[in-house]
């Protein structure tokens, strides 16, 4: 077994300090040594979104990452999504919509578009299409989740 | 409650990712649980071999000669073995010979590729021609896993005197659920004073079905197993049987080994061995009168059943009767045939043997149409079932029924008559992109078939908590589609509640009747009629009791409810499934009410055909449905068009591709579910027409709207480049370059 | 996730020198986004164990503009590439496959170094790449040395790099405003699709005439390739009698497609041949 490394890195916005393979996905490390089990593990092969994070700002799938690359970054999961007032404006949309189903895909759903959010206030449709088609989902057929993520913009906004 | 859009019960755990998935539970001395496969189609196991390398004294193994009881899931027919034995014979390519179990999951999958089996091969069965033909015999005495024949009036005599005979040939090909959260189980085995006792918890629709196959598996009396549904990440019919499966595995590992053990099919296992939508293939000949009315249809349907009975009995059922489409027809004869194959066996897919029959019938109702120069909307008018019409099993249309008016409201919504004629100019030119319109009008029966619902005689209920608000006890389960909301609500509209008083009980075998599983579209209509007559039950009992006088608060509720619990220690109120007397069925000769009773539907949209790479993007859909009445408009609405969604995927994209009795497209990437980029808005609309089957007069919905896609694509697409042979789904670009080069080659 | 972490090796090289050495030495491959090798890895069918996260190194980084070409670092993400206004500018086929690749996610990780040297015939960047005639810089301990992209890929993954070698840069030349650009890949939907064929050509348009034309090809052939056939047969010719028919049946001498589990040989054939077509019809329109 090759050496483990110690991380240093930020996760939903306080330090964190693990020993772990550096080999190790992020996903495992996420669910398995931190217990951060929201991100979701669709397919292990960057396909399906459900393991989506934020890493330095940027949406990334979890499953894609090795433990290393996570050393001195920022790193925000659907855990550290939902702010102290209560849930992100794109979660509440979700709900109020019925954006989320099943709910599997809707912790990296809700990931993808509070990026999408950030970058973009006031996303056309082609934006959003863009932002959230890396996200797979089986139940909604996408309709009300686009409408909730434009809900969310406009009370955003 | 009911009509009203309820929030979802679970919705706030599920986005802040709290909600607890199978493979989330913490667990203290958690193993792990992996199954090694059979690799050929068929053959006779002679030997297991572990090889080198690995500490395999660590590890739990289980064959089946650990077995305690029956080597047999319970099933329908009781034909599919937990593991092979040696010495037995292998059916499909996926089959579990040995399982294993390791708290390292790194370990473990290096252990798995380890193990090596010694199979001696045997001439195999790969497709339905093979079957058919018996080439060699792997089921029974004719390679039949069902056979069914319904027969109305004397078809034969029509081909000769009719105006016009049309036939046709139809294919369907798998379709893989592709539930995001892959199958995963938990199994915990416990022996005290009184012996061996099993829990289950996992993603599973019908808990009482894993509770039977573990009973049996065991060797156990009912009440020293115990299974709970957790939260599921979708399903769509993939955990209606296999769960069965992995739960016997699970709970052999734990058993053996004295660890919980969880099992969670990675997505590549889950694509492989798990079920899938039976291949189809139908051939129709249909005859006509001068005027175009229907007078005789002849059907033959078959499925590709796979190596065991699983769910095809019945998916052949649900298709073979709905093979007539919505039409009135004095002459039918359908005869419906699952064959055996040595591949893993197919099982229940949303529709469920109905989107196959009924690709076939309405893709040819255009063809009829195009044949006899009639316009598809006129043809099918002339035709549509209506109030007091019998269908193929002679079961009488008694509600009044409007499928023209549901047509002509899907044609408006979509603007079917201006895109038509718009749509015909532009094409004229032979612009690089074509476009077209087509629509395909359908049903879907509510509930089990004929006589399932009877020999289920589900049980619901209603349970006294002790603040003195309500928690509705069936086995039902959330898989996404609302249930916990839509039965909260039923039970809150029957109590004279607000809906924040009714919880929804976890769906544990301990604590819950026996609902029936979830699935045949008939949770809200048959379960929750249940609840909503265990709820009135409850109310009056505390009315009659005088704890409770009307008008009352619902504080005044709670107060009786707690008032109640003081005198009686609990109170629970339960109603039974009974058929209605007019409901009449015979199993044998498939006479009868199929249905308790039916949805109904247009799908209608437009496409466009890019003739420079032959993709197809639906650039409008819209879904007009009577449905009863609809209890929570969002969620109901959510279902349709996740239905359509996945009817979109199956008619144009999703394709299970097959080497050797396996699947071998076993990626997202491979497997081509459909983004958000691929899909148009999809319209949604609900007529309303209450029906006394179900709770306010709601019926079942979650399976309709996988039924119509796939035929209303196909005539948009014939519409567009046609006429071509466009009689198969997927239908691919490289098919449909294929058939278009058909035509060019003349 | 069939991968068998305990044997994997990932060190961190600190600098490029280091990294260079580590190459040379053999102590691993190269790694870099992650978002094929990561695939590879959790499907268990990653053959090497060892690998250098090289992900960091500054010299491989970084957009720069000369008023010749474009020099981007290796690894560039297709996110990067997609918000540098220069590639908008000049490289509208870039942008087109950039956007092509995957999904967001994807393209916040995948490298275009990653996306040359991982070879996979069907990756959406090297055809246009190929077409744009862009060349890389290759590093290694003895030393820098440049080659045309075109002569890069010599067969299924194989190319003409040695393995103390990494492609550093990648130098596109940009071209003059009058060119006319065009990309499409066809995949099996609409994103986060791998390409079952793509075409990309660019071309100037000189007196009426086709000039410098170039064209790369996806997925329809062991590595992404130039379309040398159909480029002889265009080069030169007048917009307004383009050689349509000759120049289809040129490209098939271009491409050995095969039939595999995204799509036929025949498809990839046919559908390559009409995305020609239309990429001269939209050609010829421009010269009018």
């Amino acid at each position: 077994m090759a050496e483990r490394i110690t991380l240093t890195f930020t996760l939903n916005g306080k330090p964190q300090t693990l020993a772990v393979h550096p080999m190790t996905r992020l996903l495992d490390m996420l669910r398995e040594d931190l217990g951060l089990t929201g991100t979701k593990e669709g397919c292990g092969e960057g396909e399906c979104g459900a393991c989506a994070v934020l890493l330095d700002g940027r949406v990334v799938n979890s499953c894609l990452i090795p433990a290393l690359q996570v050393e001195g970054c920022d790193l925000v999961t659907i855990e550290g999504l939902a702010m102290a007032s209560g849930l992100h404006p794109v979660q509440a949309a979700l709900l109020a919509h019925n954006g989320a189903q099943c709910g599997f895909c809707s912790p990296g759903m809700a990931i993808s578009a509070a990026d999408l959010l950030r970058r973009c206030p006031n996303p056309n449709h082609g934006q959003v299409k863009d932002a959230l088609s890396g996200n797979l989902c089986r139940c909604t057929g996408y309709t009300k989740i686009v409408e909730a993520v434009q809900a969310a913009a406009r009370s955003e906004a | 409650m009911i009509g009203q859009s309820a929030i979802r019960k679970e919705g706030r755990a599920k986005v802040l990712g709290a909600t607890q998935y199978t493979a989330d539970v913490p667990v203290e001395g958690l193993w792990r649980g992996a199954t090694v496969r059979s690799d050929v189609p068929r053959g006779i196991l002679r030997g297991i071999h572990f090889g080198e390398g690995i500490p395999w004294s660590e590890f739990t193994v289980v064959t089946a000669a650990d077995i305690p009881g029956k080597n047999r899931v319970a099933s329908i027919v009781a034909d599919q073995p937990f593991l092979v034995g040696i010495g037995e014979e292998v059916m499909h390519p996926e089959q579990p010979v040995v399982l294993l179990a390791h708290p390292d999951r790194y370990l473990l999958e290096a252990a798995r590729k380890a193990v090596r089996l010694e199979i001696e091969p045997l001439p195999s069965v790969l497709d339905m021609d093979a079957s058919l033909r018996q080439d060699e015999l792997i089921y029974g005495k004719d390679n039949l896993l069902k056979e069914i024949r319904i027969a109305k009036g004397d078809p034969a005599p029509m081909w000769e005197t009719a105006a016009f005979v049309v036939e046709g040939d139809y294919r369907t090909g798998a379709q893989e659920q592709l539930y995001l959260e892959t199958q995963a189980i938990l199994a915990f085995a416990d022996t005290d004073e009184n012996g061996l006792r099993i829990t289950i918890q996992g993603s599973l629709q019908c808990p009482y079905y894993v509770h039977g196959a573990i009973a049996g598996l065991f060797d156990l009396p009912a009440d020293h197993v115990r299974v709970t549904a957790l939260e599921m990440g979708g399903a769509f019919g993939g955990k209606e049987d296999y769960p069965s499966l992995i739960a016997g595995h699970a709970a052999l590992l734990a058993w053996k080994s004295g660890h919980p053990v969880r099992i969670v099919y990675d997505r590549e296992e889950d694509m492989a061995a798990t079920t899938k939508r039976h291949p189809s293939r139908t051939h129709i000949k249909s005859a006509f009168d001068a005027n175009g009315h229907l007078l005789a249809l002849d059907v033959d349907f078959q499925l590709d059943g796979g190596a065991y009975a699983t769910m095809s009995p019945v998916v052949l059922s649900r298709g073979t009767l709905h093979a007539a489409g919505v039409y009135r027809c004095p002459h039918v004869a359908i005869h419906g045939r699952a064959l055996a194959t040595n591949t893993p066996p197919p099982g229940a897919f949303r529709g469920f043997g109905a989107p196959q029959s009924l690709f076939a019938i309405e893709r040819h109702m255009d063809i009829c149409a195009q044949r006899m120069g009639m316009d598809p909307v006129e043809l099918r008018r002339r035709n549509f079932l209506c109030l007091g019409d019998s269908m193929a099993t002679g079961q009488v249309i008694r509600e009044d029924l409007d499928l023209a008016g549901l047509m002509d409201r899907a044609l408006v919504e979509l603007d079917y008559d201006a895109k038509r004629k718009r749509f015909q100019t532009e094409n004229a030119a032979s612009p690089e992109v074509c476009r077209g319109v087509g629509f395909a009008v359908f049903m879907h029966g509510c509930g089990f078939t004929g006589s399932g619902e009877a020999k289920l005689a589900s049980v619901a209920g209603l349970e006294a908590l002790p603040d003195g608000r309500v928690s509705v006890l069936a086995a039902s389960t959330e898989m996404g589609q609302g249930k916990h909301t839509v039965f909260a609500q039923v039970a809150a509209e029957a109590l004279g509640l607000p809906i924040e008083f009714v919880e929804v009980a976890p769906s544990d075998t301990s604590r819950v009747p026996n609902s029936g599983p979830t699935v045949a579209s008939r949770s809200t209509m048959v379960v929750g009629k249940l609840i909503q007559d265990a709820a009135v039950a409850f109310r009056q009992g505390l009315l009659q009791q005088g704890l409770l006088h009307e008008p009352f608060t619902p504080e005044a509720f709670q107060a009786a409810v707690r008032a109640m619990l003081a005198r009686s220690g609990s109170y629970k109120t339960y109603a039974q499934y009974h058929t209605p007397p007019q409901q009449k069925w015979d199993d044998t000769s498939y006479q009868g009410d199929a249905y308790p009773t039916f949805t109904w539907a247009c799908y209608a949209t437009h496409v466009a055909v890019d003739t420079v790479t032959w993709e197809v993007a639906v650039e409008d859909f819209v879904a007009v449905q009577e449905v009863g009445r609809v209890i929570n408009p969002t969620l109901a609405k959510g279902q349709i068009q996740g239905g359509v969604a996945q009817g979109i995927g199956f008619g144009l994209w999703e394709e299970v591709r097959m080497q050797n009795g396996r699947m071998v497209n076993t990626q997202l990437t491979n497997y081509a579910i459909p983004t958000l980029a691929d899909l148009p808005e999809i319209r949604v609309v609900f007529l309303e027409n209450p029906h006394p089957a179900g709770p306010g007069g709601a019926k079942g919905l979650g399976e309709l709207p996988m039924n119509g896609p796939a035929p209303a694509l196909l005539n948009a697409v014939d519409f567009a480049v046609g006429p071509l042979r466009l009689d198969e789904v997927p239908m691919t670009p490289e098919r449909l370059l294929d058939r278009a080069e058909e035509v060019a080659r003349g | 996730m069939r991968g068998f972490l305990p044997a994997m090796e990932l060190q961190r090289p600190a600098s490029l020198s280091e990294a260079l050495q580590m190459l040379a030495a053999h102590t691993g491959r190269p790694f870099a986004g992650g978002t094929d090798l990561m695939v590879v890895y959790n499907a268990g069918k990653l053959r090497e164990t060892r690998f250098l996260d090289i992900a960091r190194l500054p010299e491989l980084q970084g957009i720069r503009e000369t008023p010749e070409y474009l020099d981007l670092g290796a690894l560039c993400t297709f996110t990067e590439l997609l918000a540098h206004p220069a590639i908008h500018r000049h490289f509208p086929n870039l942008v087109k496959s950039a956007k092509a690749t995957g999904a967001l996610a994807i393209q916040n990780r995948g490298t275009l170094g990653g996306n040359i040297a991982n070879a996979s015939p069907a990756a959406d960047t090297p055809p246009c790449l190929l077409a744009y005639g862009a060349e890389l810089e290759l590093v290694s301990p003895r030393g820098t040395r440049v080659v045309p992209y075109e002569s890069f890929h010599q067969g299924y993954k194989v190319m003409d790099l040695a393995a103390d070698e990494l492609v550093a840069r990648i130098r596109v030349p940009k071209y003059s405003d009058t060119s006319v650009h065009y990309f499409r890949k066809v995949g099996t939907r609409q994103a986060q699709a791998i390409a079952k064929l793509s075409l990309a050509l660019v071309a100037q348009v000189a007196d009426g005439c086709i000039a410098n034309l170039r064209i790369g090809l996806g997925a329809v052939a062991p590595a992404p390739v130039r379309a040398r056939h159909a480029e002889g047969v265009l080069q030169g010719q007048p917009l307004a009698d383009l050689p349509m028919v000759a120049a289809l049946e040129a490209l098939l001498a271009d491409m050995s497609p095969i039939d595999d589990i995204r799509s036929t040989a025949h498809y990839r054939s046919t559908v390559t041949r009409n995305l020609l077509g239309q990429a001269l019809r939209t050609l010829s329109a421009t010269g009018n």
